[in-house]
């Protein structure tokens, strides 16, 4: 019952939606809420109406689009490496743990977005500005996470392990890893959201280029339209990457669920 | 095999072994019985490594235990939390065997091996939620038979499944040490599991524990849940580790009629069967 609901729900609202906003921006001629069918058509002009050869890609989405995409790939899967390696060895030491809590406790609570000034002063404007800014903001939840999965892994497990002689690599690999695994994912996807948050802040602030830098460039030229494309190519990409991310952890986690339903 | 002397353990203020001696030789098959919270399980965690007693030795093949010995292997009661839910079953089973040498292949087929011998030769592939708790319970004894270790632990281990099953699982511990000749330490609360399944069985007393019954079963085998159950020896047998269990001394006339006090169906429950 709740399955039909909800597949209707996402065959009707969206169009609904569409349609209402068209109407009604329409009706009240607002200059700073374009109607959604103008706003679709320069995002088309704009990013999408390029030759088949760079999939369609205009000149400008080269210019713009692909550098913001690769910042956030790079800089969110280098920080997810490093910070899932850092969080098990915090969690599995509880020496390391002691030593480094303060510290970790005291840098995650700090706003990511703050140090984004003090960052610029560092590493100029640029890629090296954006990828520092989204590997701070991603890697505080993954290696928080990452600490409590392995450090709380099922006592018996690792009494397992030890009766069974398990080498402390493949305690590691096949075992904690595992066992921290649910944890991991759930930070890892609150850092795809935050990774979005820091390209577009890190664009907004030091830039001369991405989806970030070509929204200020609008608004300069009071160019609505143009602004709101960057809005709804950014929720399209957030979209993207979280039902790419669920289908990733479906994968991955689907003994998770499994064991989940029985116990 | 096993020599147990003087061992003690306790937990802060609270003493759980209060001196234990026994001895287990090559081959037997001993039931450890005893109350609720009598330290059966420190017991089994001393033998096994994974505790160390505040005193007393522990010789397993004449070495003293100071962590897990390598030819030792221990089945749990919790099989869900001692089975890994991200493997399948068959390299739940082949995972310990690494380090027992030989390539992928010779340890794949030793899994199946094992799993054959448990009765679950179509259950490599699945993983250890699809099965219900009985079979999840065969792999873990799978994956001590597969390792081939010259002593096995059991603790509790037909503390979470029901009735049908248990009696199902005890035949097959009987058919295991028929067919591996392993020595087997098996601790339970259940007396009629430990008359059952036992050539001995051993006694502990409330905590601080110490061994107060020693008793070997002689019953005819192989032995059969129905006619062993009705042989006039195992109803004496159980009686006596009964009331042993109970802090009689043995001959005692009980004041409960231990028949039913000592059956299973006294036990506290099973968690509710998994199909």
């Amino acid at each position: 019952m709740k399955t039909i609901v909800s597949r209707i729900a996402w065959l009707w609202i969206l169009p609904v939606v569409l349609v209402a906003w068209e109407v009604s921006t329409r009706a009240a001629q607002a200059v700073y809420f374009p109607p959604p069918s103008v706003i679709l058509a320069r995002l088309h002009e704009l990013w999408f109406s390029g030759p088949a050869a760079h999939v369609f890609l205009t000149d400008e989405a080269a210019h713009h689009l692909l550098p913001s995409l690769g910042r956030l790939v790079v800089g969110w899967a280098g920080a997810c490496l490093v910070a899932i390696a850092a969080g098990v060895a915090l969690g599995r030491s509880a020496v390391l743990c002691d030593v480094f809590s303060p510290l970790i406790h005291f840098f995650r609570s700090v706003p990511p977005p703050l140090l984004i000034p003090i960052f610029m002063t560092m590493t100029g404007i640029g890629t090296p500005l954006q990828l520092t800014a989204i590997v701070f903001g991603v890697s505080w939840p993954v290696l928080l996470n990452s600490l409590d999965g392995a450090r709380y892994v099922d006592r018996q497990y690792l009494e397992t392990c030890e009766v069974f002689g398990i080498s402390r690599f493949r305690r590691l690999t096949r075992v904690i890893l595992p066992a921290a695994s649910p944890k991991i994912f759930a930070g890892l996807r609150i850092s795809v959201a935050l990774a979005l948050i820091m390209m577009i802040l890190s664009e907004f602030i030091g830039s001369t280029e991405g989806i970030g830098y070509r929204m200020l460039v609008a608004q300069s030229e009071l160019d609505v339209p143009t602004m709101w494309t960057a809005i709804v190519l950014l929720g399209i990409l957030g979209f993207v990457l979280n039902a790419a991310f669920l289908r990733f952890e479906r994968h991955v986690l689907t003994w998770h669920r499994g064991a989940r339903k029985t116990d | 095999m096993l020599e147990i002397s003087d061992l003690t353990h306790s937990y802060g203020a609270y003493q759980a072994l209060g001196g234990v001696n026994l001895t287990v030789a090559e081959g037997e098959l001993v039931c450890v019985v005893g109350p609720s919270g009598c330290g059966k399980s420190t017991l089994l965690r001393s033998i096994g490594g994974l505790l160390r007693p505040t005193g007393g030795r522990v010789l397993v093949q004449g070495r003293p235990v100071e962590k897990v010995p390598d030819d030792l292997a221990i089945v749990f009661q919790d099989y869900s939390r001692s089975l890994f839910p991200w493997m399948t079953v068959a390299d739940n089973v082949s995972l310990p065997l690494r380090r027992r040498g030989g390539d992928r292949r010779s340890r794949a087929a030793a899994a199946v091996e094992a799993l054959e011998q448990v009765g679950l030769p179509a259950a490599a592939g699945k993983y250890p939620w699809e099965l219900s708790g009985g079979m999840q319970q065969r792999v873990a004894i799978a994956r001590a038979l597969a390792y081939k270790p010259a002593l096995m632990l059991m603790d509790e281990p037909f503390g979470s499944v029901d009735a049908q099953t248990r009696e199902d699982l005890e035949d097959l511990v009987l058919q295991v040490r028929r067919s591996s000749g392993m020595t087997i330490v098996l601790i339970t609360h259940d007396i009629d599991e430990s008359v059952y399944v036992g050539d001995r069985v051993v006694v502990l007393s409330k905590s601080p524990a110490t061994v107060v019954g020693d008793l070997r079963v002689e019953l005819p085998e192989p032995r059969d849940q129905i006619a062993t159950r009705e042989h006039p020896d195992f109803v004496h047998l159980r009686a006596e580790v009964g009331r042993l269990v109970r802090g009689m001394r043995s001959g005692e006339p009980a004041a409960a009629p231990e028949a039913e006090a000592a059956s299973p169906e006294q036990e506290p429950a099973p968690a509710a069967p998994k199909a």
